[in-house]
This record gives C-alpha cells, sequence and structure tokens, in this order.
C-alpha cells in the first residue's frame, strides 16, 4: 500500500530503482576500501574514494527505529515509519509489512528482509518484513 | 568570560501571537521588525544590515525603505536565528555594518500568504523518505527518539514530564497558548499523533514573529533597554534527512554548535543559570541537555524529574513554556532568542531571580542543524 508521494529518479539514482523494479536491492560500495554507502553517495564516506561499484545488498536488515504514524485517512490503520540498518551498514527509511503495526510486534533490532512493493510501473519499493524463524 | 562579542539593543515579537487571521507572513515580518525597531528607539532607515530566513531580504529592505550593505539570507531551519546572531556578530566586527535587523515572522497555523513545505520528488527526501509516508515533521523529527528511549531507559512518562514542567512555566507566560497546568496521565491520554509522540509532545502550530535589533557593545549603552550581550555563538550542519543521521542517541550538531560557543564565551557549564533549547518535540529537550554538556548521557530525564529545569530549579529551562506550550509559527528559535533576552533584561512574566546568563540552543531542519547563542547581561 503506498503511504506516500513516488520518487522520481535522477541520473544518480536511477540505477536504484531500476534494481527494485528487477526484484533486487542494490547499494553502493567503496573499491578502495570495502564500505558500502547510501545510495546516492558521490564519494566513501569513510576513505573519500570516489570509485563507487554498485552492488546487491544481502536485504537482511535489523528494525533501527520507528514511530507509529496515527495521522491517517478514515478507514486506515496507524503504520510504521521505520529506519532500518542493512547487514552492510547503511541505513534507509522504509515500512514494516506483514507484521502488526504495535509497539509489541515491532521489537527494536528484529531481524527484517527485504520485500519490494510495485508502486507503479516504472517505480517498486522496498520495503522489510520479519523473518521468520524456522519451525514457525 | 569573554569579552561581547555583539550587543542585543532591540527585541520584540508580533503584537499579538497565536491565531492571527488578517496578517500575512510578510506582514508578521514587518509587525515583529517595527516593534523592535520601536523597542530601542531606531527608525528603519538606521538599520544598514539585515538578516532574515523564510522571507526574503530584498523584499524586507523594499518595504523598510532601506538598502542595507550587509544580507544574511541563511536558511537551515528553525534554528537560523541564532545563526543569524553570530553571524551578524562577524560583521559587526569586521565593519561589515553597524546596526542589524533580523526578522521572523511565520503564518503556521493560518497560512495567510505562507511559503508551505514542499519537497521536490526528485530530491534526495522525496526519493527515500516520502514514499513511506512521513506527512509531517512530527513523523519525522521523532524517528529517532525510539533508539534514544531504548539506549537510556527512557519511557514515555518521561518524555511526559517535559511537557508537564514546562507547563509550569508557561503558566506564567500570558502570552502561551497552552497555559493550564498539566499531568503525565493527561499528556499520556492525549491523541497520539506518532507512537511514542502524544499531541501534546508535540509543538504548536501557531502564527506570529519577532525580531531582533544589534549593534557593537562599545554602543550599546546608547539604547533605552539594559543592553544584552552575545559573547558565545555556534552553528553547525549535520544532515538533512533524519534517516541519515549519525547517531539516534545524539545530535552531532548540537554538539559541535555547543561546544563552539561555550569555548568562545569561556564560562563553565555551570555559570549559565537560564537556558532555552528548541523543543520542537519533547525529547529534543533531553538530547539537548545533554548534547550541550549540562549532564551525561543518558541523564537528561532523570535531571528534569529531580525538578532542576522546573520553577525554583538550578537549571530553569523554557522558560516561556516552549514551542510545546507558548507558541510554534514553524520556526522556533526566534522566539527562544526572546525569551533569553526578556529573561536578562529582567522583564520575563516567569523571570528567573537573578538571571545573568542564558544559553539559547536552536534546532533545525528535521534534527539536522543546530545554532547556539550564549547571552549575558550587564550587571
Amino acid at each position: 500500500m503506498l503511504r506516500g508521494t513516488l520518487p522520481e529518479p535522477t541520473p544518480e539514482t536511477a540505477w536504484f530503482w531500476e534494481g527494485t523494479r528487477l526484484g533486487e536491492l542494490r547499494v553502493q560500495r567503496c573499491d578502495q576500501c570495502g564500505q558500502h554507502a547510501f545510495p546516492l553517495s558521490a564519494v566513501c564516506l569513510s576513505c573519500y574514494g570516489r570509485d563507487l561499484s554498485i552492488v546487491a545488498s544481502s536485504g537482511r536488515a535489523r528494525l533501527y527505529s520507528y514511530v507509529i504514524n496515527h495521522m491517517v485517512a478514515a478507514g486506515t490503520g496507524p503504520y510504521a515509519i521505520a529506519v532500518v540498518e542493512l547487514a552492510e551498514g547503511p541505513r534507509l527509511m522504509t515500512n514494516i509489512v506483514e507484521c502488526p503495526q504495535t509497539p509489541e510486534a515491532l521489537a527494536l533490532d528484529m531481524a527484517l528482509e527485504v520485500v519490494f512493493e510495485r508502486a507503479s510501473d516504472s517505480i517498486t519499493l522496498p520495503k522489510f518484513r520479519p523473518i521468520r524463524v524456522a519451525n514457525d | 568570560m569573554t569579552k561581547p562579542l555583539v550587543s542585543i539593543v532591540g527585541a520584540a515579537e508580533t503584537s499579538a501571537l497565536g491565531v492571527i487571521k488578517d496578517r500575512s507572513e510578510l506582514g508578521l515580518h514587518l509587525d515583529a521588525a517595527l516593534n523592535a525597531l520601536a523597542d530601542c528607539a531606531l527608525k528603519a532607515r538606521d538599520i544598514d544590515g539585515i538578516a532574515t530566513a523564510g522571507e526574503n531580504p530584498s523584499l524586507l529592505a523594499q518595504m523598510l525603505g532601506i538598502e542595507p550593505r550587509w544580507i544574511d539570507n541563511t536558511n537551515v531551519g528553525g534554528c537560523s536565528f541564532m545563526v543569524h546572531v553570530r553571524h551578524a556578530a562577524a560583521a559587526i566586527a569586521a565593519g561589515y555594518c553597524r546596526i542589524v535587523l533580523i526578522t521572523h515572522g511565520e503564518s503556521g497555523r493560518s497560512g495567510v500568504a505562507n511559503m508551505p513545505w514542499s519537497v521536490p520528488a526528485t530530491s534526495p527526501m522525496g526519493q527515500f523518505e516520502l514514499p513511506y509516508g512521513p506527512l509531517s515533521a512530527a513523523t519525522l523529527f521523532t524517528l529517532p527518539a525510539l533508539r534514544y528511549m531504548r539506549a537510556y531507559g527512557v519511557t514515555e512518562e518521561d518524555l511526559a514530564r517535559v511537557v508537564v514542567v514546562q507547563r509550569q512555566w508557561a503558566a506564567m507566560q500570558p502570552r502561551a497558548t497552552r497555559r493550564t497546568l498539566t499531568t503525565i496521565d493527561e499528556v499520556l491520554a492525549s491523541r497520539m499523533i506518532a507512537w511514542p509522540f502524544r499531541v501534546l509532545m508535540c509543538c504548536l502550530v501557531t502564527d506570529g514573529g519577532g525580531a531582533l535589533v544589534l549593534t557593537a557593545p562599545d554602543r550599546a549603552d546608547d539604547f533605552p533597554h539594559r543592553p544584552v550581550h552575545v559573547i558565545g555563538a555556534g552553528e553547525c550542519v549535520e544532515h538533512l534527512m533524519v534517516s541519515q543521521m549519525k547517531d539516534f542517541t545524539s545530535s552531532r550538531a548540537f554538539r559541535v554548535s555547543a561546544d563552539a560557543a561555550f569555548v568562545q564565551a569561556r564560562i563553565e557549564r555551570s555559570e549559565v543559570n537560564h537556558l532555552m533549547i528548541y523543543d520542537a518535540f519533547a525529547h529534543v529537550p533531553l538530547y539537548g541537555l545533554e548534547d550541550m554538556g549540562f549532564v551525561g548521557e543518558g541523564e537528561a530525564a532523570g535531571f528534569i524529574a529531580e525538578g532542576h529545569t522546573a520553577p525554583g530549579g538550578s537549571l530553569p529551562m523554557n522558560t516561556n513554556g516552549g514551542g510545546l506550550n507558548y507558541m510554534h509559527s514553524g520556526m522556533y528559535g526566534m522566539y527562544a532568542l526572546q525569551e533569553a533576552v526578556r529573561q536578562l533584561r529582567g522583564s520575563s512574566a516567569a523571570q528567573v531571580p537573578d538571571a545573568r546568563i542564558s544559553a539559547v540552543q536552536g534546532v533545525g531542519g528535521m534534527f539536522g542543524a543546530a545554532g547556539t547563542v550564549i547571552m549575558a547581561n550587564a550587571s
């Protein structure tokens, strides 16, 4: 479910949105020091190397912080706006799906994995869901 | 203590605060400017430097009939006015101008000819934050709080207590919007906005403005009011997107800005006896107390619970009631500066006995910018 406005990619971010459309969460990685970077980076903030490669993220993350927005249209329920920390390091804003939108269900540091929500022909949004433990 | 950098000789808010339907945003700037000029018995033609945020300085010059030779239109959000004070101090010391007017006006509630917040879909925020539904500051500025609460065991009751204590100050302020004493239970029972934040933990959205007039310290005694001297100031920007804030439990921008101000002022934290921390939401004073160095990491909630920031406490904080209770037009920093000036003049409606040194911490954007001003009175 679309919560906000749709992004319009720029030359620096077309690869990110192409990736999500193909079901792949892509980030940047510094060729020099190996540090991963938030999409949009022009330079590695660790070593200031300018050669950044585009790589696929594992899609694994942990729930870093969130609020549960209660300012919602009639007929819809509150939803969490979250920041997750990817296993590779960068943090992203996102929504947590396939999970009750309650403080009890949304435990900080819980393990998450990326899922892809098609929002339009050109835009697919990366969202995250709890990783179910085996035999759950 | 260092020698004064610059002096605040004129200070005033708009004639009305709260809901003002009969003035445009520009009109609020001008009302505040004319009130501040009257406060120091100057005419607009005496001004040769102008600073503002949220309005075009060229338009203000046109409307005031002046040709200022120094301009600052820095806009990093609600702390821009703290930054303007710092820049004005440097400009006056450099001889770029002699008398600076800083104006703020905002029709935040009534929206009369205002400039609404808008974020292009092509911008970094538009691409990587807004698609997930954060519709306002209430769901962006608040995002780091849960991580902070987890790190230090801070509870929802602690957030509510920030509101309760500041309301004790607001109760003494006739111009405050929320003046009735409240309780932790009442705050927690108020309408949920963005868990864990209830509506009473979020700043007001009101209309108003304020302005300051600054000049060199050696001229400061030529004006009707006791001068308030700026003895230290700082500024910093860290991020625009709150999701990229480096440490969710501490504002680096606060630390850089406040440290610069205290180093320049050459005073200890313990010498400060009046404090204003821009409280866009109830968690910000907690970060501010820690990041400014008044208490250690994770100690702010306990410090407030012990009564130190309340009336009669050792470090009176947000004595106008804050953005939570007094007023918040959107860029609240100007009102924090105004209350500090009133306290150091001895004219606040919630006057702190013997207020001598006031530290004012501003925040801008979604926790990503900071401005600090430390003031002292002439005594």
